[in-house]
């Protein structure tokens, strides 16, 4: 195989946290440090980082592939800069034995153009009452294991499982919601819910939800990631565990870190995600978090809904939106604002998840997958969904200015994307 | 004024709540009179959607529409096209295609007007949308308020009850507020919206406390099925702290009125006698000025898209 050398860019190390003018060589499809090019590529002064790995991506393969396809979600991802897509479980039906597992894997494998890997769920059919096969799953190649948005009420339940999953080193992913407290609810509680009238929930519910998690996982001491930290009130608990030297990370969606509850406006339902949208004082705290390295995940909890399940009153429409292709545009609204700089962005995007996961990707030392992607931060756009690759278009960036577009894809030194 | 739908208090100027009080105080002296139809609405055509029940809403309504001469049609939305699985939309599209004037619609989701209202071409009226507004309610308490007391600004009011659940006690406090006048909400902290003091009201849990010297006492039907179960011990400590009887009423000033939107729960949220005092009780005038309020409503929006189909006939065509 020919190597391929990409000059004349600034490079993103999420590693050493530097952004420096250089070039990069890829032979194998591997990352490396010999300089025997033969074809070089020329990257004109743009950024390269390291492909974004998204903890979080939901395809809805099995049972909904009239939403999206591991076909669509993969042309959607290579054009968002995503590399390595980490599927949910949350399917119809749920990918909660080593037979679903295989046929998704089977599907990303005949269809989609970047990397993917499965989580399953933690327990049949994601009802939280008996754990799934966790070592067959594993076995069958299962990265993760999570209910998604199902929070497992019983605590006898998670802690066994979270036990089980121990054992084995499995990673476990939490949704943190107290689910009584945000049973029925649509939006968070506060003036904007009262005016609108929207059945809304407590922000208190994550922090519930969050300390009874980490207190199983003080007991059981299974390896936990909190899929989305959306509240100030949840960080303190959060910091606590850390400190503490739980094996815990946390992450927080897209939509968390650039909108808030106001967004919704007159019931506009593509601004409707679960857990909803939060104050602009949860926001705040959330970024800074994430600069600080408290939060160390941005995932674009990419939720496909089609146009039925969306043109319904607020409280009766779907909860979810697309972001593989706004996540990148939208994560460098934090860098255009200053809020976080480059190396940390992709630190968030790229190397923790792919450290929490134990995968090589994520970063550009020597011998690391040639994930990579070529972007300019700067350029200017406006959103229109029906451009979008996902068969479901339901971003709330609809109508939006953005900055920042995706110029190639490269997932294992092989291009996949090129504007 | 050129308002196309009536879907809320929040979108009204106090210069546009004005001008709809004083038609509807209009019509409301007409309506005591033997001459109290037109045909202002003639030719017109009124589709009353209601998917929640409602007696005298919808009564309202109808007679409203009658008065003026419009075709009223009453659709009972919870058994239909809902059942076979139609979405609002659809709905709404299907009787857009028949050409109608006006759309009442009652909703128990809010937002659900507003939606309604951006897939069809005639007015639409917010005749209540789950807990968020119901603006015509909101207007016949202001226009019975500001005949009884002479005016509609620099009151008192105290607004009590369930006001979470009560799409009548959101469309009031923007209405009493926009028209400046002092609003309290009177209740148990359960039945209380989370962050409602940040938009300029005092809360009370005491009633007596919170009636001390106000002009209007409005209560609120306590909706038993609103309740997911829970916001209350039980109705009899219910009334006991939150019921209106003779002696809490006594902490309001003397020629205070007292409201209800009706339908009542004597003995739950209010005292059978106090809602048959006719010096105190103004809740069978609030039931008139509704239908006068409905009626001043449906004439504005119904000339409002009169005159816009008149200017965009007269757009040249290309």
């Amino acid at each position: 195989m020919k190597s391929l050398r990409i000059t004349n860019v600034h490079i993103i190390d999420p590693e050493r946290q530097t952004v420096e003018l250089g070039s990069l060589t890829i032979k194998h499809g591997l990352i490396s440090a010999e300089d025997t090019t033969v074809l070089t590529y020329d990257g004109q002064g743009k950024y390269l980082a390291p492909g974004i790995v998204d903890i979080g991506t939901k395809v809805c393969e099995p049972g909904e592939r009239h939403k999206e396809s591991f076909r669509s979600a993969g042309l959607a991802a290579a054009a968002g800069g995503v590399t390595t897509l980490i599927t949910r479980p949350d399917t119809d039906p749920a990918i909660d034995s080593p037979e679903t597992l295989e046929f998704a894997g089977r599907r990303a494998q005949a269809a989609c153009a970047v990397h993917t890997y499965q989580m399953a769920a933690l327990t049949k059919g994601r009802l939280g009452r008996e754990m799934t096969e966790i070592g067959f799953l594993q076995d069958a190649g299962a990265i993760a294991f999570t209910d998604c948005d199902a929070v497992v009420t019983d605590t006898k339940v998670l802690s066994r499982a979270l036990t089980y999953a121990r054992q084995l080193g499995a990673l476990v992913i939490g949704h943190p919601q107290d689910p009584g407290l945000s049973k029925g609810a649509a939006a968070t509680s506060g003036k904007f819910a009262s005016l609108q009238a929207i059945p809304a929930v407590s922000p208190m519910a994550e922090r519930l939800g969050l300390e009874r998690d980490l207190a199983l996982v003080e007991m059981t001491g299974a390896k936990y990631h909190a899929d989305q930290i959306s509240t100030a009130l949840a960080l303190p608990a959060l910091e606590r565990a850390k400190q503490q030297g739980l094996d815990v990370t946390a992450g927080v969606s897209i939509h968390h870190l650039t909108l808030n509850e106001f967004d919704v406006a007159d019931y506009r339902s593509f601004f409707k995600v679960k857990p909803p949208l939060r104050s602009e004082e949860d926001r705040q705290a959330v970024v800074s978090a994430l600069a600080s390295g408290l939060l160390d995940i941005i995932s674009s909890m990419h939720t496909p809904q089609n146009e039925e399940s969306k043109r319904l009153p607020y409280e009766q429409a779907a909860s979810g939106a697309v972001a593989l292709e706004t996540l990148l545009p939208a994560a460098l609204r934090l860098y255009h604002s200053d809020h976080l700089s480059l190396p940390q962005l992709f630190r968030a995007l790229s190397l923790n998840p792919a450290n929490r996961l134990g995968l090589p990707c994520g970063r550009l030392s020597e011998g690391a997958p040639a994930d990579l992607i070529l972007f300019d931060p700067n350029s200017p756009f406006l959103l229109d969904r029906f451009q979008l690759n996902s068969k479901s278009k339901n971003t709330p960036f609809d109508g939006q200015r953005m900055q920042g577009r995706v110029l190639a894809t490269f997932v294992d030194g092989q291009k996949v994307y090129q504007r | 004024m050129q308002l196309q739908h009536l879907l809320g208090i929040q979108p009204l100027n106090p210069q546009q709540i004005t001008e709809i009080l004083n038609l509807a105080d209009h019509y409301a002296d007409g309506n005591r009179t033997c001459s109290r139809n037109s045909n202002v609405l003639a030719g017109c055509t009124q589709i009353n959607m209601f998917f929640e029940n409602s007696t005298r809403t919808q009564a309202s309504f109808e007679i409203a529409g009658k008065r003026l001469g419009a075709d009223v049609m009453n659709m009972a939305m919870q058994g239909s096209s809902i059942k076979k699985g139609e979405t609002l939309i659809d709905t709404a599209l299907t009787l857009n295609a028949m050409h109608p004037d006006l759309i009442v619609v009652r909703h128990p989701h809010s937002g659900a007007v507003d939606l309604l209202a951006q897939k069809v071409n005639c007015s639409v009226l917010n005749a209540g949308d789950g807990w968020h507004e119901h603006p015509t309610q909101a207007l016949l308490d202001a226009l019975t308020i500001r005949r009884s007391k002479g005016r509609l600004h620099r009151l008192n009011i105290a607004i009590c009850g369930d006001i979470a659940h009560s799409r009548v006690a959101r469309s009031n406090l923007i209405l009493l507020g926009k028209m400046e006048n002092r609003v309290r909400l009177v209740g148990p902290a359960t039945l209380m919206p989370a962050g409602i003091t940040e938009l300029g009201v005092e809360v009370y849990h005491d009633m007596e406390e919170g009636l001390k010297n106000v002009d209007v006492v409005m209560m609120l039907r306590l909706q038993r099925e609103r309740m997911d179960g829970g916001f209350i011990p039980s109705e009899r400590e219910y009334y006991h702290r939150y019921g209106l009887d003779a002696a809490k009423l006594s902490k309001a000033k003397p020629d205070a009125i007292v409201m209800h939107p009706g339908p009542m729960n004597r003995g739950v949220e209010i005292d059978g006698d106090i809602a048959d005092d006719l010096s105190r009780s103004v809740i069978q005038e609030q039931v008139e000025m509704g239908v006068a309020v409905r009626m001043a409503a449906m004439d504005i929006l119904v000339r409002n898209r009169r005159q816009d189909l008149r200017e965009t006939k007269h757009e040249p065509t290309l």
